[in-house]
């Protein structure tokens, strides 16, 4: 069953440049998907789209039922509520601790106390930090950041997490640490859309692969199939 | 329960955030508080100015003589008369005997030359005293007491009352223009300095609506942070009026420099004086964070 369906998407900026043409996509519940291509092959217009950053000029963008395109600016959050974004800088409140940053995904919405508590550790104990919860993510290392940034987009328990090169800024072997949290992420159900850069990781996971070029999808791996069509 | 439970999540951030962000909001603060000081000594002012003009305003009487031979019958029904006119404030009579006795206790002059006067031979003529309610009609009650039956001269220092009230109306409208101009200032002044303090956390801004913050999940603890702040900028005003109008009071004993000059007693002024200035930091406070966090709201 499809959680993503996007269809005849076309994305121009004001400044004339065209990111995305006709672009039609589906995406199944539980997938892992990677989303590579070149620089300014339209990666990160096609996620931004998906969290409603940029709205398309036309087309359909389904998530979950909820037509992304006509959403309105004021209703986003509607949105936002139901998945999960992971950036490569983290964007975390540095002047938050751990818990902080976790549980504020949740007081947002006015969740008991207990149960924010009871989620925030949780997750926090997913993704390795739970003996970090009074730190500040200065005194955290990049992998422990971005597991930060991960407990916060997994919090809600999402349908839906959106990566934009969340290991953009790490190493390699904190990247595939990174990777197992993902992995395991969405082991329990949650289906993740992953743009990177990084081809190592792409081969080694052995993911569905969507490769762009210059907005259009160039290729559609299933998964499985990048490794061995690429050497 | 969930609006109460995202209502005390935003006051409690509020705090946290003023005290986080310390340096940003001690510059709103100063700001607030240099500013409201500006607007609590042009409120002392303007009122006291306001205040002298009206007890001027309120001496101005008109004097009405009456006619020499008139009955004490029709000079109570002139009473009545005169009471039915609008604007009519206050009405005194005054015997042509009680009129004689103050002249003659101002001056030895007067003494000598009136001192054998009866009530039958005395040229002098009995008044009534007439106060208005508004100055600005002194002229129309004046006409219309003058028109009244056994009613002779009515005097009131025609030409000069309305040029004073004229000068106290402008007066009046330019201390009102002054402190109105201000707060309009102060709030601008307040208002940008909030909007610099907020752009620093556009980044706050814009994970908050990552994570599925409402518009108003959003503005809601930026603009208890204004009213925070507004609130402890004006703490300082408020005491530097209180203190500071009191102890001017005592000084003088009241008065500035003559007793003409009467200076508005402290209580309840002070008080409506902090209350304004503290309800208007927090306004303005409120006004500052919305329209700096509506900037980096996509709505």
């Amino acid at each position: 069953m499809d959680l993503i369906r996007m269809s005849n998407v076309k994305k121009t900026y004001k400044t004339g440049v065209t990111a995305i043409y006709d672009l039609n996509l589906s995406i199944e519940k539980g997938d892992f998907v990677f989303i590579i291509g070149s620089t300014g092959c339209g990666k990160s217009t096609l996620i931004k789209m998906l969290y409603r950053e940029e709205k398309p000029n036309s087309g359909k963008i389904i998530i979950g039922g909820m037509n992304v395109a006509k959403l309105r600016n004021r209703k986003v959050y509607k949105l936002r509520r139901k998945i999960g974004v992971v950036f490569q800088d983290f964007k975390l409140l540095n002047r938050a601790t751990v818990y902080e940053n976790v549980a504020f995904a949740l007081e947002i919405f006015g969740t008991p106390k207990s149960e924010i508590h009871a989620k925030v550790i949780k997750v926090l104990d997913l993704v390795g930090l739970k003996g970090k919860i009074k730190n500040y993510p200065n005194q955290l290392s990049g992998g422990e950041q971005q597991r930060v940034a991960i407990a916060r987009a997994i919090v809600n328990g999402p349908k839906l997490l959106i990566c934009d090169e969340p290991t953009g800024n790490l190493d390699e072997k904190t990247s595939m640490e990174i990777m197992e949290v993902l992995e395991a992420i969405n082991r329990m159900g949650t289906t993740i859309i992953m743009v990177t850069h990084d081809r190592k990781i792409v081969e080694l996971m052995q993911k569905r692969v969507i490769l762009l070029d210059a907005g259009r999808v160039l290729k559609d791996y299933a998964k499985g199939t990048y490794k061995n069509a690429t050497n | 329960m969930r609006l109460i439970r995202i209502i005390t999540r935003s006051i409690r951030d509020s705090f946290r955030s003023v005290f986080r962000n310390f340096s940003l909001s001690l510059a709103s603060i100063s700001c607030i508080t240099i500013t409201l000081i500006v607007v609590a000594i042009s409120i002392v002012l303007s009122y006291n100015v306001d205040n002298f003009s009206r007890n001027v305003e309120k001496d101005v009487t008109i004097v009405a003589f009456l006619d020499v031979d008139i009955t004490s019958e029709r000079i109570k029904q002139i009473e009545d008369e005169i009471y039915t006119i609008d604007y009519v404030e206050t009405i005194e009579f005054k015997d042509k005997m009680d009129i004689a006795k103050d002249m003659m206790s101002s001056s030895d002059v007067y003494k000598n030359i009136m001192q054998n006067w009866t009530r039958e031979d005395s040229p002098l003529q009995d008044t009534y005293q007439v106060k208005v309610s508004d100055i600005n009609y002194i002229g129309k009650v004046a006409k219309e007491i003058e028109s009244i039956e056994n009613v002779g001269v009515v005097k009131y220092g025609e030409g000069m009352v309305e040029q004073l009230a004229s000068i106290f109306k402008i007066i009046r409208n330019v201390c009102i223009g002054a402190v109105g101009a201000l707060i309009v200032v102060t709030a601008f002044l307040i208002s940008n300095t909030i909007k610099i303090t907020i752009f620093s956390r556009k980044r706050e801004i814009e994970i908050m609506r990552l994570v599925g913050a409402s518009n108003m999940n959003i503005k809601i603890p930026f603009m208890f942070e204004g009213l925070i702040l507004g609130i402890i900028g004006a703490i300082l005003p408020v005491l530097t009026t209180t203190y500071g109008y009191v102890t001017l009071y005592q000084h003088f004993n009241g008065q500035l420099f003559s007793p003409f000059i009467r200076l508005i007693k402290p209580e309840p002024f002070i008080y409506w004086t902090s209350f304004i200035l503290i309800v208007l930091g927090m306004i303005v406070g409120m006004i500052g964070s919305y329209r700096a966090v509506r900037k980096y709201l996509k709505i």
